[in-house]
């Protein structure tokens, strides 16, 4: 528990191979509660391996992970989410035929009270349309209608189900893997917004992202993922956008004490795995 | 529009079309629609719509149609043995108002109280090709008599072989239809064999089909290559067999039914030694004759009428008559 | 949506006839049934009678039966080959136990446990081994067919047995149609299986399956147990189709229905189910069997003969598939 600090969702030392490659070499996390956490790091840093991980859909093979000071182990998606973090996936992991309500509780569907929800398995549609559009209209996401199929909605609004879908259900953790890679810059606004409501509902929010700017605009604190681990805890109130690129290219080096010195070889930016 | 506006227009159509029915059902409701009093309306049903023996059938039978000015419409299964789709094709036809349905029904019990039902309706409905079972299902039988067609074939190889006895191999046809087991009876009986008999160094069934037929051949010949007579069920069998036996470098007597051009063309060449030609045209000319005599007398045909077979062949044999192959040619499939 | 004007609600308007019409799947097909019936009633005297009607519905049933397992399936994105063949092996099956002496009713239900059986193992090679549907289903086509003519010895079976005729024997008269059993029970099934699919978590998983299995998955659908559930209630289907099929012709033969996978297929399409999984109905197969039908009956009182009726059947499931890719291009 001392070990704790704090945090609501801590690793230490994970370790993940596929083969000879190590995607993932000792990796340190920390997530606080009520922050927004950015993860950055160049392509092929392993910081998709630390989300999957911390998402459950890889098991390290070694290191240890809390969520609210309890060890866990995840053996799956389902695990993590039984366990309250909720992961935006990029490709949203949504059915594109199906309507939004049907999407927001897809795989948690609610059956109706009484003889006709035991017996005929029936489902109570109204109850999950009224809560869906409750969870929309919280978080400030307009739409037309609950039973619009996703597929007539824009980029950003699928996004937005998706992310509702995560807040509605998330009790812990919301991951978002690149929430805004594939948006415009007035649905990327819109989606930073929606990450902000979250975090003011006090649910912490993980993001991973390339987007400098975006990154700058939500996050709390930025983690820089390299070569397989954290190689600094940067904050957008302490540190320029210039250093954080730095430190993730490995121009800059963070110390133990937070001092940002460049690096001593700087050619090696570039050759991660 | 509303929501519910392409459902409401669905409702009003339905129940519109539910009007019409009402309406027009008064009219008929009840009995069959005869055709203009004293004029025939003649439907064929074939086996189905690819055997090239079935084409000519219908086609005869069209041309009789059109020369005796009588409606005509052809239907099928879709492939050997399609009894459900024979049944509906009767359905359809007894409430077009057919007054004669000819068939040549598929197996021969599937669609025997669909045929039932039409003749309680009053229509004539004769089998062409091949017998019902039993043979009262149906008013008449216009066919060839399957027995005699394979006797024909099996004393021809008899007669041909002489004094040498026959090494025989069978290639049947669909197991279990009555034709492909009257012509096997047939043929033991003329060469005088029976099933189990040493002498028959092998069988297998092909369904009448070229590629079963030469594949069932090919596999027989692995196992027993000294034969010296082919009894195939039908031409496309003989041709089947041929493609297995020619690359071996054998040549058996090979003895065949059908008598279509081709068929007759393989005789010519000496690929089969002789076939048994049927006579399609003239059933199906008998039968459309049959429903014109239905319709303007109210007489219906009753029995079994054999439409005959001839063998044919290049080298007559001693005791069997036979054509020859310039005579099959000009009557191939045909009415004679 | 400040400024309403007249040109704005109109294009609003068709937007939501296209959207209900997607929403709604079988809406298309019932419209082209309506023209068909409309067409035929119009050009010949004799096919809108009740009788034909009725005639019409009982010439659908057994594909359209067999095609309402198959929908199950292709809403999965999946396909299955062998479904008629199951279906005509149980026929088999049934019309022999009861030769046999079994009473009917155990005929009945041992044939539908065989083609539930079956059509487990289909859905177990599927999704435990992970093998594509199409080539389990085609090998599952070869041998079933092959098992059928072994066990019948390429005989057919008929049956006078009560239980296993009886969705044909009875006929009541339904507001002048005459009904029979099975079109009774085809209905129930079809009621029963939109219920299943609107109406319960496992259609909406169904549907999410065909849709998007990953998605279905990290959603916490269980992709397995889904797809697998859907191929036994497709078995039970096929067994169900084998009575009907006994009730349409009371003889057994293992050379019917050759090619009732694909005629099931054409139902699924023609009813404007998706071969890309994820959308359509039960609802719409059953109409897209009677378009079949229909076709069939009202070209055959026209006259015409039966190869220009596949002309027919073919151009329109050509058109239905291509309206389906065009309707998804638009969005």
């Amino acid at each position: 528990m001392s070990e704790q600090n704090g945090t609501i969702l801590r690793a230490r030392g994970l370790v993940k191979r596929y083969g000879s490659v190590t995607a993932m070499d000792g990796a340190d996390f920390d997530l606080y509660p009520g922050e927004v956490l950015a993860v950055v790091g160049d392509n092929g840093a392993g910081k998709s391996t630390l989300i999957k991980t911390l998402s459950g859909a890889v098991l390290p093979d070694a290191g240890e992970v809390w969520l609210d000071g309890k060890r866990v182990r995840f053996h799956g998606p389902l695990d993590a989410r039984k366990a309250g973090i909720e992961t935006v996936y990029q490709d949203l992991a949504l059915a594109p035929a199906q309507d939004i309500a049907t999407n927001l509780f897809l795989g948690r569907e609610r059956r109706n009270p009484g003889i006709s929800g035991f017996l005929f398995r029936k489902l109570d549609s109204k109850r999950m349309r009224a809560e869906a559009q409750r969870v929309f209209d919280e978080l400030g996401i307009g739409i037309t209608s609950i039973q619009q199929r996703v597929e007539t909605l824009s980029g950003g609004q699928r996004q937005g189900v998706a992310v509702a879908r995560a807040a509605a259900f998330g009790t812990k953790v919301v991951i978002m893997d690149e929430p805004t890679a594939a948006l415009g810059v007035a649905e990327s606004a819109k989606v930073l917004e929606l990450i902000g409501r979250i975090r003011d509902r006090g649910l912490p929010v993980v993001l991973i992202s390339h987007n400098m700017p975006h990154v700058f605009e939500i996050a709390d604190r930025i983690h820089v993922h390299r070569l397989g681990r954290r190689v600094a805890v940067a904050a957008p109130a302490e540190h320029s956008m210039n250093q954080v690129v730095g430190l993730l290219t490995g121009a800059l080096v963070m110390g133990e004490d937070g001092a940002i010195t460049e690096a001593q070889h700087a050619v090696t930016a570039g050759l991660d795995q | 529009m509303g929501r519910w506006g392409p459902l409401r227009l669905l409702a009003i159509a339905a129940a519109g079309a539910l009007l019409l029915a009402g309406c027009t059902s008064e009219r008929y409701w009840g009995g069959t629609n005869v055709a203009e009093e004293g004029k025939a309306k003649v439907g064929l049903v074939t086996k189905t719509d690819t055997n090239p023996y079935f084409v000519q059938l219908r086609e005869a039978a069209r041309k009789q149609a059109a020369e005796q000015d009588v409606e005509f419409s052809a239907l099928a299964g879709r492939f050997d043995g399609d009894n459900a789709g024979q049944v509906t094709a009767i359905e359809n036809l007894v409430q077009q108002g057919a007054t004669t349905i000819l068939i040549t029904p598929n197996s021969s019990t599937g669609v025997l109280s669909a045929i039932e039902q039409a003749r309680n309706k009053g229509i004539m409905v004769l089998a062409l090709d091949t017998a019902t079972e039993p043979e009262e299902a149906v008013d008449g039988t216009i066919a060839t008599d399957n027995v005699e067609a394979g006797r024909k074939q099996g004393q021809y190889i008899k007669a041909a072989l002489g004094e040498t006895d026959p090494q025989v191999l069978l290639l049947n046809g669909t197991p279990g239809s009555s034709v492909d087991t009257q012509r096997r009876q047939g043929f033991l009986e003329g060469i005088g064999l029976k099933a189990g008999d040493s002498q028959i160094l092998g069988e297998d069934s092909a369904n009448g089909d070229q590629n079963m037929a030469q594949e069932s051949a090919e596999n027989l010949l692995q196992r027993a290559s000294d034969v010296n007579a082919v009894y195939t069920m039908n031409e496309p069998t003989a041709r089947g067999a041929n493609a297995a036996l020619r690359p071996r470098g054998l040549d058996p007597l090979v003895g065949s039914i059908d008598g279509g051009c081709q068929g007759v063309g393989d005789v010519q060449k000496g690929d089969v030694d002789a076939t048994v030609m049927q006579f399609p045209a003239k059933m199906a000319r008998l039968g459309v004759d049959a429903a014109v005599e239905h319709a303007r007398s109210g007489k219906k045909i009753s029995g079994f009428e054999n439409t005959g077979s001839v063998v044919i062949t290049d080298n007559p044999v001693p005791g069997v008559p036979s054509q020859n192959t310039e005579w099959g040619m000009r009557n191939c499939w045909g009415d004679s | 949506m400040t400024t309403n004007t007249a040109d704005n609600s109109k294009k609003y308007t068709r937007a939501q006839l296209g959207e209900y019409i997607l929403r709604t799947p079988a809406v298309g097909p019932a419209l082209a049934l309506l023209a068909a019936i409309l067409i035929f009633s119009l050009t010949t005297d004799t096919f809108l009678e009740l009788d034909n009607l009725s005639l019409v519905v009982a010439q659908s049933l057994v594909i359209g039966t067999i095609a309402l397992g198959q929908t199950l399936i292709i809403l999965t994105a999946g396909i299955d080959l062998s479904c008629a063949s199951i279906a005509v092996l149980a026929t088999l099956v049934m019309a022999d136990l009861a030769v046999g002496g079994m009473p009917g009713w155990v005929a009945l239900l041992l044939g539908i446990a065989l083609t539930s059986a079956i059509a487990a193992l289909n859905g177990a090679l599927i999704t435990a081994i992970r093998l594509p549907p199409f080539i389990v289903t085609l090998g599952m086509f070869t041998i079933v067919t092959a098992v059928a003519r072994i066990y019948s010895d390429g005989q057919s079976i008929p049956t006078t047995d009560g239980v296993l005729r009886w969705l044909s024997t009875q006929r009541y008269l339904f507001g002048g149609i005459p009904v029979t059993n099975g079109m009774t029970i085809a209905l129930i099934m079809v009621l029963g299986l939109a219920y299943a699919l609107a109406k319960t978590a496992w259609g909406k998983h169904v549907y999410a399956v065909g849709n998007d299995p990953e998605a279905a998955r990290l959603s916490g659908i269980s992709v397995r147990r889904t797809l697998l559930s859907v191929y036994i209630v497709a078995g039970v289907i096929y067994g169900i189709a084998a009575w009907q099929a006994l009730g349409r012709v009371p003889n057994a033969d293992p050379n019917a229905y050759q090619i009732g996978n694909l005629d099931a297929i054409t139902a699924v399409v023609l009813g404007g189910t998706s071969l890309f999984g994820g959308r359509g109905s039960v609802l719409g197969t059953m109409i897209g069997a009677l378009i079949v039908a229909t076709l069939r009956s009202g070209l055959t009182q026209a006259g015409i003969d039966d190869l220009y009726q596949d002309v027919a059947t073919g151009t329109l499931v050509i058109a239905a598939v291509a309206l389906d890719r065009l309707s998804r291009r638009k969005q």
